[in-house]
């Protein structure tokens, strides 16, 4: 269960990054944050930005092209 | 770990071509990277308090046309003005942050901009006309940055 949801749905490269990683900074560790993308390169972009940051990608997933990512603050 | 740094050389001052160090620039700032942006030449022109950025499509074969245009058209009065005009529009529709945003954002984050000074004297600019909090300084300033950065890249 989510703590906080950020809808980055619309937004492009770099944006939902951005947003994300803004929304991350005001969280306490071990809360987790949701965020809904349509940006199709988001998929590999948050991969990336979680092995680089210590943030933990607990879920990835994709319906009627939003995507769903969780990730928990470290 | 230590801090990872990037540094950019920004050289262009087009609307398409100041896209890609702040890009680069707000998200390795989102990766925790220490980022310093070298702004020289055309580049001066981003940091403008009032910047005015264009496109061009002459010289760019390559650019998207809506409709395929001839060189000879693409070089009469107000076809630049209007070619940016519908990059611009694109770019809103397809949720691609603004210049002006995408600064704002690589500010807060503290990237850290440091302008040529000869170029600065070079084109005549006021340092009033530049943003507020630049650093002014040379070359020998940015290898510096440079020989302190994991990542160097020039654009």
């Amino acid at each position: 269960m989510a703590d906080i949801t950020l809808d980055a749905k619309g937004l492009n490269c770099p944006l939902p990054i951005l947003r994300a990683k803004k929304a991350l900074k005001d969280m306490a560790s071990g809360q987790i944050l949701a965020i809904e993308a349509t940006d199709p390169g988001s998929a590999k972009d948050f991969e990336s930005f979680c092995s680089q940051t210590g943030n933990e990608l607990v879920k990835a997933s994709e319906a009627a092209g939003v995507f769903y990512y969780e990730i928990r603050k470290p | 770990m230590a801090q990872k740094r990037l540094a950019i050389i920004a050289t262009k001052g087009t609307l398409d071509f100041a896209y890609p160090p702040l890009i680069l620039a707000t998200t390795a700032a989102a990766l925790d990277y220490e980022v310093t942006i070298f702004w020289t030449f055309y580049g001066l022109q981003v940091l403008k308090k009032n910047r005015n950025l264009k496109i061009s499509p002459l010289g760019n074969p390559a650019m998207p046309m809506p409709v395929p245009m001839p060189v000879l058209v693409q070089v009469l009065p107000g076809m630049e003005s209007m070619a940016t005009i519908m990059m611009k529009q694109k770019m809103a529709g397809k949720g691609v942050a603004s210049i002006d945003d995408l600064m704002e954002m690589a500010i807060e984050s503290d990237v850290k901009m440091i302008a040529c000074q000869m170029t600065v004297d070079l084109f005549d600019f006021k340092h009033e006309e530049l943003l507020d909090g630049l650093e002014y300084a040379g070359a020998a300033r940015f290898f510096e940055v440079a020989q302190q950065a994991d990542i160097v890249l020039f654009i």
